[in-house]
């Protein structure tokens, strides 16, 4: 269920936690204070928060510059502008220069619901992506956010974290565990075909694991948090493990999560792979759970396609025993 | 290095720069030989740094926003010892570290630049961390006119004056030519002070080829206290190579075999010159 908690909110609470004993921890916000939910901290350190007012190029050169000067910046903006108006910034001054700045997308995806192509934020994973060095990262919920946060406060280097707006339904059944950049966490074991997931859509995945196993199929779920750098070998076991891939993201179908799974299979241990996520248009408005079924990011859709999958032959050329 | 020095040193930075592009068959001659003034006050008079410790801590900082200009400061950065002047010779060849552009693997570069209207954010970043941490450490931003063009650049500008900052010397080699001609053709700039003043910097004009000028203006940098300071600095696109000299082709022209003898004679007889003033002042 969800918590009340967004995730925006549990990275202020955490860095607010951690500034006390960090003096080099720095927030940086464009006007988005609010949106970000970093006003607290703002409040709380004063010394450790720069506004830049609503200027995206100038916030990444600048934390890239507060960066040099040994400081641990942490900019907090949407995500449809932050990815977008700065990428050259973040090319340049954050990735070329190998300079330690974290830069969160807030409200990404469609969680600017009926804000309109402008707002929604469907094609940031791929560019973030395709830039050298610089680590993407979705994390799921309140309590993968905060042990993420955790982690790349320790962390030395570029990265690149997107979240949402709205409070988050839970995929953790606690607060245990480590966060692991780059390493998958399998959510549920499974033999027949495997569902990867990001960020909120993982709950998605975990909820369709359930209904397929109701209908008599094991579906393994993977929660892929860190996009960039890709866990292959996760990829490559599921794909000779189950032998059927599906990909759910809050993100174009080009460039994201799906595409980063389908160019390790394709190269590495060829298995279908389905990939469900934003279709290549300016997305419908509306919340962002009526645009997710609207696009048949949902369990049951999940469900259909999986076992389509599993009883076409012509969608499943090879067979595990292949590899 | 007091100023006369400083002037021979420029001349010997030209006929290297010159040498270099002229080796290495590519590289921004116009805008090197314009800014040569600029970068030699800064890097043998008026910032603090140590060549044998690049990183230390409290150092000043120098930012080439104009990043395809990097031929005077790679032969600076080699003659203050950096790193080998023979590196020079590896210039824009497969695989160097000395690239056209700032490159922050060579020792001496704080950051790599080269996309235009990047530069003056990062200094902001640089001058307000050393604000919040009491360092004394003031910070030189190089930028070109043509660059005033990116908006980026008057974002940082109200940055810089909405948080005081005057630990922050913003340069602009105000040389009025870009690659497609003049400044004022391409997009018009002035008034340029007029423009700066209004975001809140202190405008100081100077002739940015004149060595004496250039350091009491960054050495009494800043004037005016809670201001960061915008030094207009009047230059000349090609400076010290007559033929060169405010024509656009220079921009990234590389000189022939005559143009090059031609040119080094010319600087030849102005370092010769400045010898015998400093022989007459002996």
């Amino acid at each position: 269920m969800a918590h009340g908690i967004p995730n925006r909110q549990v990275i202020c609470e955490t860095l607010l936690g951690l500034a006390k004993e960090d003096r080099d921890l720095m927030v940086l916000a464009s006007d988005s204070r609010g949106s970000a939910a970093m006003a607290p901290f703002a409040s709380a350190y004063p010394e450790q928060f720069v506004e830049v007012g609503i200027a995206e190029q100038n916030i990444v050169g600048i934390a890239a510059g507060l960066a040099h000067s040994g400081k641990k910046p942490w900019v907090t903006s949407p995500a449809c502008f932050l990815s977008m108006r700065s990428i050259e910034q973040i090319k340049v001054d954050v990735a070329y220069s190998a300079t330690n700045v974290k830069l969160v997308g807030i409200s990404g995806g469609v969680s600017y619901g009926a804000l309109g192509m402008s707002h929604h934020s469907l094609q940031d994973v791929a560019v973030a992506r395709a830039i050298p060095g610089l680590t993407v990262i979705l994390p799921s919920d309140r309590h993968e956010t905060r042990r993420m946060t955790e982690a790349l406060v320790r962390h030395e280097g570029g990265v690149y974290v997107r979240i949402g707006r709205n409070p988050v339904e839970d995929v953790y059944d606690d607060d245990e565990g480590e966060f692991v950049i780059g390493r998958a966490v399998t959510m549920r074991e499974g033999s027949d075909l495997t569902i990867i997931a990001a960020g909120e859509t993982v709950r998605v995945a975990l909820d369709a694991q359930e209904l397929l196993k109701e209908a008599g199929v094991s579906a393994r779920v993977l929660n892929m948090h860190t996009i960039k750098p890709l866990d292959e070998e996760a990829v490559v076991r599921a794909a000779r493990e189950t032998g059927l891939i599906i990909t759910v993201e809050e993100h174009s179908i080009h460039g994201g999560l799906g595409a980063a799974v389908a160019e390790v299979v394709v190269q590495r241990c060829p298995v279908p792979v389905r990939i469900l996520g934003i279709p290549d248009e300016p997305a419908i408005a509306g919340k962002s759970a009526e645009v997710f079924r609207h696009y048949g990011l949902s369990k049951e859709n999940i469900r259909e396609i999986a076992i389509r999958m599993l009883g076409s032959g012509e969608e499943r050329p090879w067979t595990r025993s292949s590899f | 290095m007091e100023t006369g020095a400083l002037k021979r040193k420029a001349a010997q930075i030209r006929m290297d720069l010159l040498r270099m592009i002229h080796r290495a068959g590519t590289g921004h001659t116009g805008g090197s030989l314009s800014n040569t003034d600029i970068l030699t006050s800064l890097y043998y008079r008026v910032m603090k740094i140590d060549p044998a410790n690049p990183k230390w801590a409290e150092r000043d900082r120098f930012i080439a926003s104009k990043g395809h200009a990097v031929e005077s400061l790679w032969c600076i950065l080699a003659d203050r010892g950096f790193f080998p002047k023979e590196e020079l010779e590896t210039f824009s060849r497969f695989g160097t570290r000395l690239i056209g552009h700032p490159n922050n693997k060579v020792p001496g570069i704080e950051m790599n630049t080269g996309a235009l209207g990047h530069g003056l954010a990062i200094s902001v970043g640089m001058a307000l961390a050393a604000k919040r941490d009491g360092r004394s450490s003031r910070v030189f931003c190089l930028m070109g006119d043509g660059e005033q063009a990116e908006g980026s650049v008057w974002e940082a500008a109200m940055a810089g004056a909405h948080y005081r900052l005057d630990n922050l010397v913003g340069i602009i080699d105000r040389n009025r030519l870009q690659i497609s001609g003049p400044t004022e053709d391409v997009m018009g700039l002035d008034p340029l002070d007029d423009k700066w003043s209004a975001f809140g910097w202190h405008v100081v004009p100077v002739d940015g080829n004149d060595v004496d000028a250039l350091v009491n203006v960054f050495e009494a940098a800043p004037e005016v206290s809670g201001k960061p300071t915008l030094v207009l600095a009047h230059t000349v696109k090609g400076k010290g190579v007559s033929f060169a000299e405010h024509v656009p082709k220079w921009h990234h022209h590389v000189p022939n075999d005559k143009e090059l003898a031609l040119a080094l004679s010319e600087l030849s007889a102005e370092l010769g010159s400045l010898e015998q003033i400093k022989g007459g002042q002996a």
